[in-house]
């Protein structure tokens, strides 16, 4: 099966420049996506890693158009396949949404309507893009089911969301994604609620289906060892800003932001010789609060490298020529010898 | 449970199951549905029609319970009233009357309210607040007080009574369809939803709206008992349905002036029949709430 062949400019499926994502608060504007950049081409897998409140969900909800008041996309743009998706009208967005772009989010038990049956679900966004008949759109619902490696999908369209499992309500909340043949698919943890084997059979079916149909996808993660696993690129996003972009093997084996040095030593391991009981690492101090960000580099305070030039804001710069990274102090591995030697998720 | 086979009970069948346990509320439900086919088929099951004057012999006016007939050819088991009429006919055809006027009128109000509720919420901001405090307007005035005012204007009539209901029901369903509504429309699925492009109106009417029934089902059941008893407030009053088509409240008001002349029964039957029904449709409400209310299960 072929994608639609609907970018013939050459464009890449989705650039983001600039992107800037507020929230008017009592207490004044919070910038949740601050100057957020990054292109990708058609079939690459980008994971979007960082902490709670870092921006990421934030900067996918912008791409889906769904930033809700008291939140509104305050500046940059958003190249959908050459097409600036801020300045579209509300109803050519909504005929983008589910259709072209699609969003997979967390936690399947709450995205699937509890009182509406698969089939009606499916149908319905179906004929949001399509004017098909009933049978023909629950057709297609099917086909995709199965698409999804779910066995019996006559049965469980048939079936309330309350009667599958976390894994099956999962696939079947892809399956709704994958629907239209999208370009462009985000992901927000979708596997972050379903337990271990189940993520790895999911994970292995979503990039099957990426590779097949050329999907763009854009994994949003907390989890290192997953995108490891999964992303071609990885952008790693702290308080708002993507602090280190790159290739995975790039950024995961050679990180030189600190943060994303903190963030690979925090993951739990156990070293030969290492003996029970060591202390597991963690990066010192607390995410900052959005409202009151420091001057300059947000991680500054939590940073051992941190010097008077930190209160500045870092520019994004290559100091190895490979990945991109937005600190003054990028590299010295030597603070971090234990995750420069042995690398992540493998 | 089951993922595949026989469990495929939608939530609303469980919630037909979990209603037949109570005993107390099935027999009400039965004698629900007996009152309302009497009612469907009052002109066949009534032995006299009441509504027509050449079958009324005014020799029978007000017979105690019991009374065979002056011109013989039947008894009048619950009596007569001032004209005449038998009245085991004139409570069959006054629930009919009562009944339609009460089921319309709840089912146009919910139907209305819900609509405005859904959209209040929904829309949000000013939209909202405007549309809440029109509400909040309407629910302030005393009911019986504003029913007068709207019946005064427009005058007597069927139609009329249900019109002034609905127009004193609807923001009980706006109210509780838009506070439904709110906590829905910040469920994931909402956004899902809008992320699989599923348009506004059909978010609201294919997602929202099932999710905000259970609620909407108990008040409207509540509500069919309070129009019955309004409508029969005032037809009591004089300003409900016109006398050529008595309805419970009406019989009960033409029974009045008898009343201290020991001529109970011309109020006392159509005052039970109305009755039963309101505690049936209460008992019946009472349940459904219970079985719809997730904080009440067992």
């Amino acid at each position: 099966m072929s994608a639609p062949i609907t970018s013939t400019s050459g464009a890449p499926t989705l650039e983001v420049r600039k992107l800037r994502t507020v929230f008017d608060t009592r207490a004044g504007e919070v910038a949740a996506v601050n100057e957020v950049s990054f292109t990708l081409e058609r079939g690459r897998v980008l994971g979007l890693v960082g902490e709670s409140g870092s921006g990421k969900s934030v900067t996918g909800f912008s791409i889906m158009g769904l930033v809700d008041a008291p939140g509104r996309i305050a500046g940059g743009e958003i190249l959908f396949q050459g097409r600036d998706l801020a300045k579209l009208r509300r109803e050519d967005m909504r005929q983008l949404r589910g259709n072209r772009i699609a969003m997979v989010f967390q936690d399947p038990m709450m995205t699937l309507n509890p009182v509406l049956r698969v089939d009606k679900q499916m149908i319905e966004a179906v004929q949001a893009h399509q004017r098909v008949s009933h049978v023909v759109a629950r057709d297609l619902a099917r086909d995709t089911l199965g698409l999804m490696g779910i066995a019996s999908p006559d049965e469980r369209l048939l079936a309330y969301p309350h009667q599958l499992s976390g894994g099956m309500r999962q696939r079947v909340a892809i399956a709704i994604a994958m629907l239209h043949r999208p370009d462009l698919i985000i992901a927000d943890e979708p596997t972050t609620a379903l337990d271990v084997t189940i993520q790895a059979q999911i994970l292995s079916e979503m990039q099957k289906l990426v590779e097949e149909q050329g999907t763009a996808l854009i994994w949003i993660s907390h989890d290192l060892s997953v995108v490891a696993g999964l992303a071609d690129d990885i952008a790693v996003m702290y308080a708002g800003r993507i602090v280190e972009h790159g290739t995975v093997d790039d950024v995961l084996d050679r990180p030189l932001h600190p943060y994303t040095q903190g963030l690979i030593g925090s993951l739990p391991r156990r070293a030969p010789g290492q003996k029970r009981g060591t202390r597991l690492r963690q990066i010192p101090g607390m995410t900052p609060n959005l409202l009151a960000l420091p001057p300059g580099c947000a991680f500054a305070p939590r940073c051992t490298r941190a010097t008077e030039t930190c209160l500045q804001q870092p520019p994004v710069t290559r100091p190895t020529g490979v990945q991109e990274v937005r600190c003054f102090h990028p590299g010295a591995p030597a603070l971090y010898p234990e995750s420069m030697s042995q690398g992540v998720g493998a | 449970m089951s993922a595949l086979g026989l469990d495929l009970a939608s939530p609303w069948r469980r919630a037909l199951i979990d209603f037949c346990r109570s005993p107390v509320a099935l027999g009400a439900l039965l004698v629900l549905v007996l009152i309302t086919l009497a009612a469907i088929f009052a002109p066949w099951l009534a032995p006299q029609n009441p509504y027509d004057l050449m079958q009324l012999d005014v020799l029978d006016a007000r017979l105690p319970p019991g009374s065979p007939s002056e011109a013989g050819g039947y008894t009048y088991w619950l009596g007569t009233d001032g004209q005449g009429r038998d009245l085991v006919s004139g409570i069959l055809y006054g629930l009919r009357i009562s009944l339609m006027v009460g089921i319309g009128s709840a089912l146009a109000a919910a139907f209305i309210g819900t609509m405005v509720g859904l959209f209040a919420a929904w829309a949000g901001g000013r939209v909202d607040a405007a549309l809440m405090r029109l509400v909040d307007l309407l629910l302030s005035f005393p009911t019986i007080l504003m029913a007068l005012m709207i019946l005064a204007y427009m005058g007597k009539g069927v139609g009329n009574v249900v019109f002034t209901l609905v127009m004193l029901e609807w923001a009980y369903y706006a109210r509780t369809a838009r506070g439904q509504a709110l906590v829905e429309v910040r469920r994931e699925y909402v956004d899902a939803a809008r992320g699989q492009g599923v348009p506004g109106w059909r978010i609201v009417t294919g997602h929202l709206l099932p999710n905000c029934m259970p609620p909407l089902i108990v008040i409207g059941t509540l509500q069919i008992a309070r129009a019955i008893t309004l409508e029969a407030t005032l037809s009591f009053l004089g300003l409900g349905v016109p006398v050529t088509e008595p309805s419970l409240g009406l019989l009960i008001a033409n029974g009045f002036q008898y009343m201290l002349s020991n001529e109970y029964w011309i109020s006392l039957f159509p005052g039970l029949a109305l009755l039963v029904t309101i505690v049936a449709i209460n008992l019946v409400g009472d349940q459904v709430r219970d079985v719809l209310n997730p904080r009440l299960q067992r």
